[in-house]
């Protein structure tokens, strides 16, 4: 992607790419750093105001050769991804988000084709923050998917003062 | 896991359905292994990969990997609690996250299909390391049975 700088290189933590991509309104390096988003080709960018995460069709995303569709778990890790994306991207959070939960609806067989997905913060609090994310292809009125999940979240002062009693 | 298992996939109809699964493009691309598959449930495997990995600082893998497994696996369980080859469609799916996978280590994944209606199956599944009461993940699903073909004909009402 494009950068110059040293945090962006291969070997740099995590937490300093989620911090490069929050000041550069740029998520490509960051992406690019978890392997299993390679593995799947997704990409993420800010389109317009929104944090839109894209798995473009590769043939062996397929779930079910016969119909054909995408495997039910790519679309999960997909939706999954978009909401860690969207968290990192919108809110203070000092760590990688930890899934607690995902619950995943599947409302359409999936075709093999481009599926992207957003995800919006319902309730960020200072140890849990909550999800939700559709999923789409052609037709964004038409999500293939929706999900919503829990994360545990650290903010800096819940990091400072561990005895705070929040969620 | 003692769930019952549904009642008599045909004998015959097992080998097909497993075929199938073992067609599916993904599962061969993320290296799933079916280890076992029948009425009673199904057992996958799943080998540690790099490019696997979700957080590189740690090499844990990615949760989306472990999505996968459960999803795939509660479809084979359903699969096999079936009478005959037939289209199904993941409904929903919840997981829950109780402990991160260890690096370098495989994950086991065993699910059950607890109950087969008309229409709708569900299940249960685990993965996990190598304690199936000591999980990284579980997940309850339900999936739609096609009716293109014909649904099956249990006692079933739903």
């Amino acid at each position: 992607m494009s950068g110059s700088r040293d945090v962006r290189g291969p070997a740099a933590p995590m937490l300093e790419r989620i911090a490069a991509a929050k000041r550069d309104r740029q998520l490509g390096a960051l992406v690019d750093a978890i392997p299993y988003a390679r593995f799947l080709g997704l990409s993420a960018e800010l389109v317009g105001e929104e944090v839109i995460t894209t798995m473009p069709y590769r043939d062996r995303l397929i779930g079910n050769p016969m119909l054909p569709a995408l495997h039910g778990g790519t679309l999960g890790a997909l939706v999954e991804s978009a909401a860690i994306f969207e968290l990192l991207f919108r809110a203070e959070t000092a760590l990688l988000p930890k899934t607690i939960t995902l619950t995943i609806d599947y409302l359409r067989s999936a075709a093999p084709r481009d599926t992207f997905a957003r995800g919006s913060v319902t309730r960020h609090g200072r140890r849990i923050a909550n999800v939700r994310v559709e999923a789409w292809q052609a037709d964004r009125a038409a999500p293939v998917v929706t999900a919503h999940a829990v994360f545990l979240v650290m903010r800096e002062e819940a990091r400072r003062d561990p005895a705070a009693p929040e969620r | 896991m003692s769930d019952q298992p549904p009642k008599e996939a045909s004998p015959n109809a097992v080998p097909a359905q497993r075929a199938f699964i073992d067609s599916v493009p993904h599962n061969h691309a993320l290296g799933m292994e079916v280890l076992t598959m029948e009425a009673g449930g199904a057992l996958f495997r799943l080998p540690y990969r790099e490019d696997l990995i979700g957080n590189p600082d740690t090499g844990v893998l990615h949760g989306g990997v472990i999505t996968t497994l459960l999803d795939a696996c509660s479809g084979a369980a359903v699969f096999a609690a079936l009478p005959r080859l037939m289209p199904v469609a993941t409904l929903d799916l919840r997981v829950d996250y109780l402990r991160p996978a260890e690096p370098g280590r495989a994950v086991l994944a065993h699910a059950t299909c607890y109950k087969l209606t008309r229409n709708v199956a569900f299940t249960r599944a685990v993965a996990y390391h190598d304690d199936r009461d000591d999980p990284i993940a579980s997940s309850v699903g339900t999936f739609m049975l096609s009716t293109r073909r014909g649904a099956p004909k249990p006692e079933a009402d739903s």
